[in-house]
């Protein structure tokens, strides 16, 4: 039997505790990694600084959704279904959230686009998604979303769609 | 239990301690890999006992014998207690038995870490098992435990199930250390690494496995411990979090961890079959690149199990290519364990019908397992029992199988007497078949669209879904047979040789019949590890 170097049991401990740790890694390298491909659907944010130039021939459908996970007492609808926009200029859209009870209720908006390669395009300027949301006792109100869709975007693609998760904050 | 093995050990200055505190003090490798394998078995029964919970339940269409709920409880313990407690602790055992008795070692090289990891699991299978007396009842959201249904939707007995989690990861993770340590220091001087066994090979690298997967899982659950009870939101989207980074965390250890389960038992075939086609084993060399291959590519295909998770078709080009990949290494092993048969002086003892099975068996399961890869297929095989029927292919007629052929082929090395013969036939048989009766109409379920972990099913899976139940009752008491043939081993002093086996090879052989309490205490010599290596030719 061989004697036992000091720094082989330091090796053999150690990996386990890494790879511990590397699991925690994993949820800053996973959000990344969604917000350079858009996998999952995650939305970029634009500052409004940059300039694009609006391409007049390319013409998308963007479809709106909302969804209210259980807990949440809330209607939230879309204004509009959907829009037609050319990539490159900057939109608005309006969802109506109506609180149905008697009791002040927070929410957090969650959006996700779809298909996937377009996600990375979408930017947002401003979202009501970037706070919560305070729905007063009865109250009925208008929160709104200004967007972009980048210029670069793959001219196959025609449709995409914003949807919103509303969940509860306790 | 199993006292009266080795009663008969009088060759010692020390031998075992008398009575219970035997068995709790010991540090004695052969002691402590007989206690896995008990604990196995009986982990095994209970496990088996919930999939007969299931099956009868599925017996017929319509909610009969269980609520909905209870069925989850028992679709989740059921894979639960199967992976952690019964394949792989007796893979622990097997690898505790046998690893140092093939490197001509004296013992492991950590005796009393060895002791810790084995009596931990007692204490986290009873944790796991009192989840079921709690209010709310046991976790019930399937063994993958995917986020939210674990984290926001889950009973409050989730938190005794995560500190389980963590015992048995904890035990997992020494008994790994144990093992490397073990093979790089304890091999006899003169053994080079090319000279070890299969089994030591495989278990060398599902050490590293190990060592790199279960710490993911600690993780995994460590995050929904926090969100749970920490107001963290790893996996809550509300908090910015994301349920879908579950399933990456959760994949990259239950990839990993698949093969776990199934190099040992890659390494055990390839022991059995070159002693009973009295033929070296075909591509040694080979035989060990292919087990690495395979470790590292189960690394980075963690994401085929979520094709269905919204992924862009790059990923899922990538995924399903580096999983198809996976075929090629696990088919030089299929074509030599043939070619090691082939032109072989070929007999049918037991153990040799339960490898030959497995190597038929375990590759039909690799075979559905290329078909859902193919990302567009996964779409309609995913959740499926399709699905059931792949992983119990693979892990039932592919681990378990090998377990059992090596129960056979080492219980008389283990207890020094002959296993009736007559009887394990008969126990392969009745298995063989009703494994097949039992797995095989799942195939057409899952085709057919059946999903799994539903208690109930609409009329037209009703005959296959009868059928499968019918095989699995049958498959379950064949454990009963087995249980009663090992007793009878233990008992019925029908002594057998040294070498055990006509064609046997390896230092394991070359050790009395039972094995001594204490084995090379001097290490073997170079010309006696030479013969007995796999790739030893005699002509």
């Amino acid at each position: 039997m061989k004697k036992i170097k000091k720094s082989f049991w330091v090796k053999l401990i150690a990996a386990p505790i890494v790879m511990f740790f590397f699991a925690f890694a994993m949820v800053p390298l996973y959000n990344v990694l969604c917000d350079i491909t858009g996998f999952n659907g995650t939305t970029g944010i634009t500052d409004g600084e940059q300039q694009y130039v609006v391409n007049e021939q390319n013409e998308i459908e963007v479809s709106f959704f909302s969804m209210i996970m259980p807990g949440l007492p809330i209607e939230v609808k879309p204004k509009f279904d959907s829009i037609k926009i050319k990539p490159g200029k900057f939109y608005d859209a309006t969802y109506i959230a109506k609180n149905n009870t008697n009791k002040e209720v927070v929410g957090q908006a969650v959006p996700s686009v779809a298909p996937t390669v377009a996600a990375s395009f979408f930017k947002k300027l401003e979202c009501f998604c970037f706070n919560r949301q305070v729905f007063a006792p009865g109250d009925e109100i208008e929160m709104s979303v200004r967007f972009v869709v980048e210029p670069q975007i793959d001219e196959k693609i025609k449709d995409i769609s914003l949807s919103y998760s509303f969940f509860k904050i306790e | 239990m199993t006292t009266d093995v080795i009663a008969e050990d009088h060759n010692h200055h020390h031998g075992p301690e008398k009575g219970i505190m035997r068995w709790i003090k010991t540090t004695n490798h052969k002691d402590i890999g007989t206690l896995y394998l008990w604990f196995a078995f009986i982990m095994l029964l209970v496990g088996g006992a919930f999939a007969m919970v299931i099956r009868l339940e599925l017996l017929q269409p319509g909610i009969q014998l269980v609520n909905p709920d209870f069925f989850n409880q028992m679709t989740t313990m059921h894979g639960l207690i199967m992976v952690f407690g019964a394949v792989m602790p007796a893979f622990v055992g097997l690898a505790n038995w046998l690893i140092p008795i093939m490197i001509g070692a004296p013992d492991m090289a950590l005796p009393r870490m060895n002791n810790w990891s084995f009596w931990i699991l007692p204490f986290a299978g009873a944790i796991l098992l009192s989840t079921f007396f709690m209010e709310g009842g046991a976790p019930a959201f399937g063994w993958t435990f995917y986020a939210p249904l674990s984290t926001t939707f889950a009973p409050d007995s989730t938190d005794f199930f995560i500190f389980a989690i963590h015992l048995l990861g904890f035990s997992s993770i020494m008994g790994a250390i144990n093992i490397i340590a073990t093979v790089i220091n304890m091999r006899a001087p003169d053994m080079k690494f090319m000279d070890m066994p299969l089994f030591v090979w495989t278990w060398f690298i599902t050490s590293f496995l190990l060592i790199g997967a279960m710490p993911i899982l600690a993780g995994a659950v460590t995050m929904m411990l926090t969100d749970r009870n920490f107001g963290t939101a790893f996996f809550d989207a509300s908090g910015g979090g994301d349920p879908v980074m579950f399933q990456h965390i959760f994949w990259f250890f239950g990839h990993p961890e698949v093969y776990i389960m199934a190099l040992p038992a890659f390494g055990i075939i390839s022991h059995i079959l070159p002693t009973f086609s009295r033929k070296p084993l075909f591509g040694y060399s080979s035989m060990v690149y292919a087990v690495v291959a395979i470790a590292f590519l189960s690394y980075i295909v963690w994401a085929h199990h979520m094709f269905l998770t919204g992924m862009p078709v790059a990923g899922g080009l990538y995924f399903m290519y580096a999983t198809m990949l996976i075929a090629v290494p696990t088919g030089v092993k299929v074509f030599n364990w043939v070619a090691t048969m082939w032109k072989g002086t070929m007999t049918f003892e037991t153990p040799m019908l339960w490898a030959i099975s497995f190597v038929i068996l375990f590759t039909i399961g690799g075979l559905t397992g290329v078909m859902m890869a193919m990302t567009p297929l996964d779409v309609q095989y995913h959740d499926t029992y399709f699905i059931v029927a792949h992983f119990h292919y693979v892990l039932v007629t592919g681990s378990v199988w090998a377990i059992m052929a090596s129960v056979y082929y080492w219980l008389p090395k283990w207890t020094g007497n002959m296993y009736n013969e007559k009887l394990a036939n008969i126990h392969f048989w009745l298995a063989v078949v009703s494994v097949n009766v039992l797995f095989f109409p799942m195939h057409f379920l899952g085709l057919a669209g059946m999903p799994r972990r539903i208690p109930d099913y609409s009329l037209q899976f009703a005959d296959f879904n009868m059928i499968s139940s019918i095989g699995g009752f049958a498959f379950g008491l064949t454990f009963i047979l087995f249980l009663y043939i090992v007793i009878d081993c233990i008992k019925n002093n029908n002594k057998a040789t040294s070498r055990v086996w006509e064609g046997a090879k390896g230092l394991e052989w070359t050790i009395a019949s039972p094995a001594p309490y204490h084995s090379f205490e001097s290490p073997p010599s170079k010309e006696e590890i030479i013969k007995e290596s796999q790739h030893f030719h005699e002509k």
